[in-house]
């Protein structure tokens, strides 16, 4: 058996994603932990879990910050040690791996990780803005350089040097919107064409609408406790075998290569070894496609392809449910939407699922191992974490 | 510790606003801090002298922003890239004064200087950009 357990996740919560209009984010996220707590009702939650650590990533949002504090309280876990977590749209990937050090540290023998961002109810404008704030402030922001444009500088660079082509990247936006049209939580449960993705309005050349993520609002949530205490709380529990994680320069420009993340390639690298698997041990991965490159690029640094081989590999339809390494079965960033500060933890939700059998329609026929790869900003944090079914 | 302005960002800014590019050379290891920083990332000296940074180099990427963040949008669609000065550092920047589709990889651009548009939430520092030679 591959991999040792270094925490066990026993229970699982994620809101409906979307527009989710008259709630607030602390409202959003009790959701999300309502569900978890019922998913195991041999968790008491009030006596077990012992701490809590949620990734959001903006004040300007809600008007909130200290929301580590505001969601216990809202979680019904009021006095629990609470703390925030904030990396861009790593928040909740941070937040898993803290809750992963505080069970290990054997401070807390279970805890709540997980993440809430509540986006919809502002302008497009203002959410560019705001997202921006994950970049460089003097050199990038200052500029006028925005999220898509930054990933666009690193579509723009791979297309010249490997011969990506924009239908590279639409085929990644159709596949993920097919796997979104099996989800019933996800933002926008449609299948899209080709000529829907290529056709549409342009956002920073040569990304276009349907290569970027959604605004959303939502809340993930995972309970994690000792891997000798599961089988307390359930029969059927996911190892986390392997966390890694990485930090970069904050300025995309500062960077050696604008066609693959360092962080990304070492927070893997460190996955992989702590668990003992290779990338062609991943049964299913959930990628942060916060742009359609980004996933592309993310075949790459994971090693499911060789550098520059991306394309292709999204051509083959190998990331397709039912193909070799189905990548975000969830729908992704793309489709199931992207509240930022719960993205982490809604892609562990979604491997969670699948390797507890629970992925319904979407289900990864057999599937024993499983990655995550949340990044922050343009790479600045990478987030990798293996799993693996707890069920022989 | 020299006598020297302070190797900071603001000053990298003021000396933009008189027309002057310079970045923080390590007297340590030699490393060019560009933008300037208080403390080498390289070998972690705090001894630095101002340098001159060549102001043109060649494009290696670029895109052309149409959704803009509320501060922009009354340019939108304006190009940016990054560029590689002819001493190797790396600056990003609006692209300005050429059609986007005249704008490729590897074409020379020069960095220009201008003052700051009046705005209420940007620092008042003035800005570069990089324009076709």
């Amino acid at each position: 058996m591959k991999g040792k357990p270094l925490v066990s996740i026993v229970s699982a919560g994620l809101s409906k994603f979307g527009k989710l209009e008259g709630l607030y984010g602390r409202e959003i996220f009790a959701l999300a932990a309502k569900e978890a707590y019922e998913r195991c009702p041999a968790i008491d939650p009030k006596k077990d879990i012992k701490a809590l650590f949620v990734g959001h990533m903006g004040e300007s949002y809600e008007h909130q910050g200290h929301t580590g504090a505001t969601l216990a309280d809202w979680a019904g876990l009021l006095h629990v040690p609470a703390t925030r977590t904030e990396a861009a749209c790593a928040s909740s990937g941070a937040a898993l791996r803290a809750g992963v050090q505080a069970v290990l540290s054997g401070l807390a023998d279970v805890v709540m990780v997980g993440g809430v961002e509540k986006m919809t109810h502002r302008s497009t404008a203002e959410v560019t803005e705001f997202l921006a704030m994950a970049s460089d402030f003097p050199f990038e922001q200052w500029n006028g350089i925005t999220f898509p444009g930054l990933f666009a500088l690193m579509a723009t660079r791979h297309m010249h040097d490997y011969g990506t082509t924009e239908k590279d990247l639409a085929t990644i936006a159709v596949k993920n919107h097919y796997h979104g049209s099996m989800n019933p939580k996800a933002q926008m449960q449609k299948e899209i064409t080709l000529e829907n993705a290529l056709s549409s309005k342009m956002v920073a050349w040569p990304l276009k609408l349907y290569d970027c993520s959604l605004i959303t609002d939502g809340a993930s949530c995972l309970i994690l406790t000792k891997p000798e205490l599961a089988k307390k709380y359930t029969d059927n529990p996911v190892h986390i075998i392997g966390s890694g994680q990485a930090s970069d320069t904050i300025g995309l420009y500062e960077r050696q290569s604008f066609t693959s993340l360092a962080s990304a390639k070492i927070a893997s690298r460190q996955a992989y070894e702590m668990a003992g698997v290779k990338p062609s041990d991943m049964d299913l991965a959930e990628v942060h496609d916060c742009f359609t490159i980004a996933e592309l690029i993310a075949y790459e640094d994971l090693g499911f392809c060789k550098a520059g081989e991306g394309g292709k590999l999204a051509e083959s339809g190998e990331t397709r449910l039912g193909g070799r390494i189905p990548v975000n079965t969830s729908g992704g960033l793309k489709s199931k939407g992207h509240p930022v500060g719960a993205t982490g933890t809604a892609q562990a939700y979604e491997v969670y699922l699948q390797l507890t059998g629970q992925a319904d329609r979407r289900q990864v026929k057999d599937a024993e191992i499983g990655l995550t790869h949340n990044l922050g900003g343009s790479g600045a944090t990478a987030v990798v974490h293996i799993y693996r079914r707890g069920q022989a | 510790m020299t006598d020297e302005p302070p190797f900071t960002i603001e000053q990298f800014c003021k000396n933009a606003g008189q027309g002057k590019l310079l970045g923080g050379k390590c007297r340590k290891c030699g490393k060019i801090q560009f933008p300037p920083r208080p403390i080498c990332d390289n070998c972690l000296s705090r001894d630095f002298e101002w340098t001159e940074i060549p102001a043109r180099g060649k494009l290696l990427t670029y895109t052309v922003i149409h959704v803009a963040p509320t501060q922009f949008q009354q340019m939108a669609p304006y190009a940016v890239g990054i560029i590689q000065l002819d001493n190797g550092l790396r600056l990003p920047g609006m692209i300005k004064d050429v059609t986007p589709d005249k704008i490729g990889i590897d074409m020379t651009l020069k960095i220009e200087f201008e003052a700051c548009w009046p705005t209420t939430q940007w620092p008042q520092w003035p800005r570069y950009y990089f324009k076709p030679t």
